[in-house]
């Protein structure tokens, strides 16, 4: 009886903190959003965090689309050549890349490079006590840090998702037509017609919402960081493991709502 | 004037503080001597709203500032306020006047930035400090150098209350000695209200008008700073003397 209550008080006890963990996140989120609404609003900062967030994770997102185009044309090939349907490269990799590949792997190459980057600046700014500093001086931390941050990577991330997808299907055109025979006026051609205006648009809904829990995670993990440089790393860690998980169940929630039948 | 009446806070089993009652009055210099852990920092960090405590009350001039409601009235109330923390505190992606005007050019007291450097300059020179460092970053700077940015931004905006946490934390006798003189001059110019965290007994004599001892989460003894010697406080005189045995437990 004493073991089974022990055992249920655990799992009773790792449930209410996991509870706890939510909402704390969803206040965070909540609180965050709030401040849209409620100036000031530094632009400064917004425009900083646009530039680190946006223009500098340009290089990363390209090369991981380009070489994933590229490793998809080749593996729809292989695949399709087993019931005669090569053909099929050309659409398969734009749908592929523009519904699913360009939001997920942008979503998380942001999420390793700006996640771990906000966390860790944010957490380093606490432990230093310069946000205890900021406050001092009148200015909301939430207002000066999170939400020029957090608005950044949600207006950021969806333009880097479509970058990332033509820079994904030109991939796949060069693995088609320079390795496997496709004619370059055919290959896009078949491109262009399978793919659709929603196809687009709900990738980069994804993008918005990704790059909403990628800097989010950032600055939530950033300011609960603990002391010193192991409360640092255990926070950027924290930040990074969290975004990853959130976007991956993210994708399949969205996927639901956008494609279900 | 500054009244802590009763004051308490714990964090979850550690009672930091147990019951302070402390007033220090308009224009004079307090300073809180205590050991490492006594809560002399959250004391501090309680009168800024930076902690919540358990209980008590917190007063400057007259007025609640635990139940002031809102974030103007709440931005209003830090706009008297000047600190200037322990590790500096100093914002490192920002050159050092923007640390120094930060507040200027942002809030109620915005200006342009050209007229806050003006003004960050100015407060530099204050402190001992060239024109040369204002587009330096925080990083470039000796220790000695960034306690003087921060007291420069202490000061940016000629607050009337400051507080100082370890002002010579870090530094060497002749670079604290500075400090001290610097932080005893600015408070006697402006005629500012200061209190003061330190373990340093130069800084002590050389900063206070009083002297408050926090020990075991209460104030011990408070009294001019010309009467520490002569207390008859058996922990003050354990703590200003650096007495291995007495009331105050050492830990070996």
């Amino acid at each position: 009886m004493t073991l089974i209550s022990s055992v249920l008080g655990t799992i009773g006890a790792a449930v209410m903190g996991a509870l706890a963990a939510v909402g704390r996140v969803v206040i965070f989120a909540l609180n965050t959003v709030s401040h849209l609404l409620r100036p000031p609003f530094y632009w400064r900062e917004f425009l900083a965090a646009l530039v680190q967030i946006g223009w500098l994770s340009l290089p990363v997102v390209g090369l991981t689309a380009l070489f994933t185009g590229g490793a998809l044309a080749l593996q729809i090939y292989a695949g399709g050549s087993r019931f005669n349907a090569e053909a099929v490269v050309p659409s398969i990799v734009a749908i592929g890349m523009v519904r699913e590949l360009g939001p997920v792997l942008g979503g998380l190459m942001v999420a390793a490079r700006v996640a771990s980057s906000i966390a860790a600046e944010i957490g380093t700014m606490k432990v230093t006590e310069q946000i205890d500093a900021m406050v001092t001086l009148s200015t909301d931390p939430m207002k000066y840090l999170t939400l020029p941050r957090v608005l950044a990577a949600t207006v950021s991330v969806p333009l880097l998702v479509a970058v990332g997808d033509a820079i994904g299907i030109m991939g796949g055109y060069m693995v088609g037509t320079t390795r496997l025979g496709f004619n370059p006026a055919v290959y896009l051609q078949n491109t262009a017609d399978f793919l659709e205006t929603w196809d687009v648009v709900s990738g980069m809904i994804k993008g918005a919402a990704f790059g909403f829990i990628v800097a989010l995670m950032g600055c939530y993990h950033g300011m609960q960081s603990g002391r010193g440089a192991q409360g640092v790393g255990a926070a950027t860690k924290s930040a990074v493991v969290a975004a990853s998980v959130l976007i991956l169940a993210a994708n399949y929630l969205l996927t639901e709502v956008f494609f279900a039948a | 004037m500054i009244t802590l009446n009763a004051l308490e806070k714990s964090f979850g089993q550690n009672h930091v503080l147990r019951g302070v009652t402390l007033q220090v009055p308009k224009g004079s210099s307090m300073v809180i001597i205590g050991g490492s852990g006594t809560g002399k920092s959250v004391l501090l960090k309680c009168i800024l709203g930076l902690v919540t405590p358990d209980r008590g009350t917190i007063t400057v001039a007259g007025q609640d500032i635990l139940h002031a409601k809102g974030p103007k009235a709440r931005s209003a109330f830090l706009d008297r306020f000047g600190m200037l923390f322990q590790g500096g505190a100093l914002f490192d992606s920002l050159p050092v006047w923007h640390n120094v005007a930060f507040r200027l050019l942002r809030g109620a007291q915005a200006m342009p930035a050209q007229k806050a450097r003006a003004l960050a300059v100015e407060k530099l020179r204050r402190v001992g400090l060239g024109p040369d460092v204002a587009d330096r970053f925080p990083a470039e700077l000796s220790g000695g150098m960034q306690k003087r940015v921060g007291l420069a931004r202490a000061i940016a905006t000629d607050p009337e209350i400051i507080f100082f946490d370890e002002p010579t934390a870090g530094l060497d006798p002749i670079m604290s000695g500075v400090i001290n003189s610097l932080i005893r001059e600015i408070v006697v110019e402006m005629g500012a209200t200061a209190m003061t965290i330190t373990h340093d007994m130069t800084s002590v004599r050389a900063i206070a008008d009083d002297v408050a001892m926090l020990h075991d989460g209460t104030i011990k003894w408070c009294g001019p700073v010309a009467q520490i010697d002569h207390s008859g406080d058996a922990y003050l005189d354990q703590f200003i003397h650096g007495r291995a045995t007495g009331p105050i437990a050492a830990i070996r």
